[in-house]
């Protein structure tokens, strides 16, 4: 079937496109790009008004298949993935069991291929079972398929073990995704450390946790001469130091999270657990240097870092818990309510920081609106207005940080491998 | 003015004139208890809850006596014998109260905010008798109310708090109330005790004792507890009562009507050592007998507050 999106304003950083074209899709790829397509027996979509963009690339989800179905699965999370325009996502291996063999690599492709309504792409773990011990066989979990390791949620606290991690990825020729965290600096910590932390009387968790553990993952990654992702900056110094490492042409990438620029510890004040999160939302100022980052490029990557949770394990006491928010539906909007309004990116920008980088530091080739690609193409409506309820969440936990909230942005149409796999209801 | 509150909670989101209004309250309920028949019949057929999730006998025997006081009948649940140990939830065990047509809730909770989480999920009252190391708003209250009592004011006065800041619900609630009132709090500590940014609530820090206690109309002393495990930089106990604390040389120093509280249960020799305790300018067993007053105005309020929620609704 064909496709014809009219008159939409194109904006594809990659190819550096930035106006108001017609999209010609054609047996599952991007066929034509100009003005004024005309066409017999195609399906016309108008896009007057609106933006049309590659499909978004999240490559920090939590999928939570397999082992906690319940808090989400690959249908339900790639579902709420297409109806925020992502159409890529980069699975998490902190599942049960983790995805750090053979066997469990080849489990998850056959859930993927079975279940996933969007582009599932595979990261493995560096250690067996995220434990920080024993290398995973990166290389030959490269070959069935993983596009990066990681021990999300957990950091090797073992140096060696990470050098040697970071070599063997190396040779694989894939990245190393950091979560940089010194759990003996965070120290049980729940919220930011901080007056709202001494105000409510929680254990904080302090900056140097993140920043210093950045500082040594950095460091390694640099003498195996190997690629290293950052994971969810959350504060100043952590910006810093990357800037730092990237004016010395280190080979460090960095993401954040939409919570991180957009929202402070003092959305935990009155102790709702939807704000608690690891790391944990910081300071003002930490929000603006996250912002800075983002504007001059020191952060490459905008990811949801999309956690779900049962309410089960939600609504209860702050300090019992569980961390994370769930992001893929609110993602976008976020973006645009925070970074577009306020100046912060512009639309090239910001396609950069959700699909264009993402692919680059991934190697996939997503991401661009090149001629004879995958058309993943996403149009959106820039300036309509919403605001986040909880029953119309797609994803199977609402565990959101911006219920209630008023956003900017709305996806009207997701479209994977040619196919409308999304369209919003008017 | 009236109370229109159905909870007590903290002190933080309290007015000046809403403490003020649970002191006098409090005053006009301190005679009950010095009566031959200590009972009024203010909160006759209403039923409260003691919901301990913490050990604790003295918050919760003050509570049962003032709800005693006030005829209303009185349940205590402590978690060790609930079905908390099954895995009940919070909200579930409070909905199962709510449900018994309890009228009151009094928590105590070793998280802090689990009042707050409570509150918002009951439409009954929740009185807080202190969240983890958040607030435990009744105990700043009787402090306060014998201050008082005891120096005719609140404003202007100058009163240190001695120990452990950081894990304290007694201070956190005291620099609250005391600020409100226009008093001048001095949170004393060493380093690793104070929490960070605790002058944004309105204190005034010192590392040095003997200095906080110099003009000082009183000084609050914090129960010292040495068992917690917060790694090498704690305290050693005879390092910290060589520093910290309250001997009768170092009082001596410091104003002669110098009022010395403490929250109880005293560890005699670790934060103060006995003579100080049991000495001219103790205020202890005072603030034990005020407790009552101060939890029966508490009890008496949050009830007014609850029904007259329930005529707006």
């Amino acid at each position: 079937m064909k496709i014809l999106i009219k008159n939409g304003r194109v904006v594809d950083p990659a190819n550096k496109i930035d106006e108001v074209l017609d999209i010609l899709i054609d047996n599952e790829l991007i066929s034509k790009i100009s003005k004024d397509i005309k066409i017999q027996g195609a399906k016309e979509i108008n896009a007057t008004g609106k933006i049309v963009m590659p499909g978004l690339i999240d490559m920090h989800v939590h999928l939570r298949e397999p082992g906690r179905e319940d808090k989400e699965n690959i249908f339900s999370g790639t579902k709420a993935a297409l109806k925020g325009g992502i159409t890529s996502v980069l699975a998490m291996p902190n599942t049960s069991p983790a995805i750090d063999s053979i066997e469990n690599v080849k489990l998850l492709s056959n859930v993927i291929k079975k279940t996933a309504q969007a582009n599932v792409f595979i990261a493995g773990a560096i250690t067996r079972e995220r434990a920080g011990k024993e290398i995973t066989p990166v290389a030959k979990m490269k070959n069935i398929g993983i596009v990066a390791i990681t021990d999300d949620g957990a950091s090797v606290d073992d140096d060696n073990i990470l050098l040697k991690a970071f070599k063997e990825a190396k040779a694989a020729g894939i990245p190393v995704i950091c979560h940089s965290e010194d759990k003996k600096l965070s120290n049980g910590g729940v919220i930011n450390l901080g007056f709202v932390s001494t105000k409510l009387g929680l254990r904080g968790i302090s900056r140097e946790s993140e920043y210093k553990r950045i500082e040594r993952d950095i460091e390694l990654a640099c003498k195996a001469a190997a690629k290293v992702h950052i994971a969810h900056v959350s504060c100043k110094e952590s910006v810093e130091i990357i800037r730092k490492a990237k004016k010395k042409k280190i080979k460090v990438t960095a993401e954040t999270a939409p919570h991180y620029f957009s929202l402070t510890d003092e959305a935990v004040v009155g102790y709702d657990t939807n704000m608690k999160i690891n790391p944990p939302l910081r300071s003002s100022e930490d929000k603006e240097a996250i912002k800075a980052g983002l504007k001059d490029g020191t952060i490459d990557v905008i990811a949801s870092d999309h956690a779900p949770h049962t309410e089960n394990e939600k609504d209860i006491e702050f300090d019992r818990a569980e961390f994370g928010v769930i992001g893929l539906e609110t993602e976008l909007a976020v973006a645009i309510t925070e970074l577009i309004e306020n100046k912060i990116l512009d639309w090239g920008g910001l396609v950069e920081k959700l699909a264009v980088n993402p692919a680059k530091i991934l190697d996939l080739d997503r991401g661009c609106l090149s001629l004879g690609q995958p058309a993943d193409i996403i149009i959106i409506s820039p300036q309509e207005e919403w605001v986040v309820k909880k029953e119309e969440l797609t994803s199977k936990s609402k565990n959101s940080a911006f219920l209630g909230r008023k956003l900017k942005g709305l996806v009207d149409t997701t479209i994977l491998a040619g196919k409308i796999v999304y369209q919003r209801k008017q | 003015m009236t109370w229109t509150r159905k909870d007590l909670l903290g002190l933080e989101e309290l007015t000046q004139e809403e403490i003020e209004l649970i002191l006098n309250t409090a005053e006009s309920f301190k005679e009950v208890s010095s009566r031959e028949i200590k009972k009024v019949p203010a909160l006759r057929g209403k039923t409260v809850v003691n919901l301990f999730y913490e050990p604790s006998t003295r918050t919760r025997v003050s509570f049962e006596v003032a709800a005693k006081r006030l005829s209303a009948d009185v349940i205590n649940i402590a978690s060790e014998t609930s079905s908390v140990r099954k895995g009940e939830t919070l909200i579930d065990t409070g909905k199962n109260i709510q449900a018994l047509k309890a009228d009151i809730i009094v928590m105590r909770h070793n998280y802090s905010g689990a009042a707050q989480m409570l509150a918002r999920h009951l439409d009954i009252s929740v009185v807080n008798a202190g969240d983890g190391w958040h607030e435990h708003p009744t105990q700043a209250l009787l402090d306060i109310f014998t201050l008082k009592e005891k120096l005719g004011r609140v404003k202007g006065l100058r009163v240190t708090i001695v120990g452990d800041i950081a894990h304290s619900r007694v201070a956190r609630s005291n620099i609250w109330g005391l600020t409100k009132l226009g008093a001048q709090v001095t949170v004393c500590a060493p380093k690793m005790l104070i929490p960070v940014g605790i002058e944004q609530m309105g204190a005034i820090i010192s590392h040095d004792i003997d200095a906080a206690l110099k003009d000082a109309d009183a000084l609050n002393v914090l129960r010292m507890q040495f068992e917690r495990d917060e790694g090498a930089a704690f305290p050693r106990q005879m390092e910290y009562f060589r520093n910290f604390g309250i001997t009768r040389d170092r009082l001596e120093k410091a104003s002669k009507n110098i009022v010395v509280m403490h929250p109880g249960p005293i560890n005699r020799g670790i934060e103060m050592s006995s003579d100080v305790a049991d000495g001219k300018n103790s205020v202890i067993l005072e603030q034990v007998t005020n407790g009552i007053a101060v939890r029966m105005a508490v009890l008496f309020l949050v009830a007014q507050g609850r029904d007259q929620a329930g005529e707006a609704r």
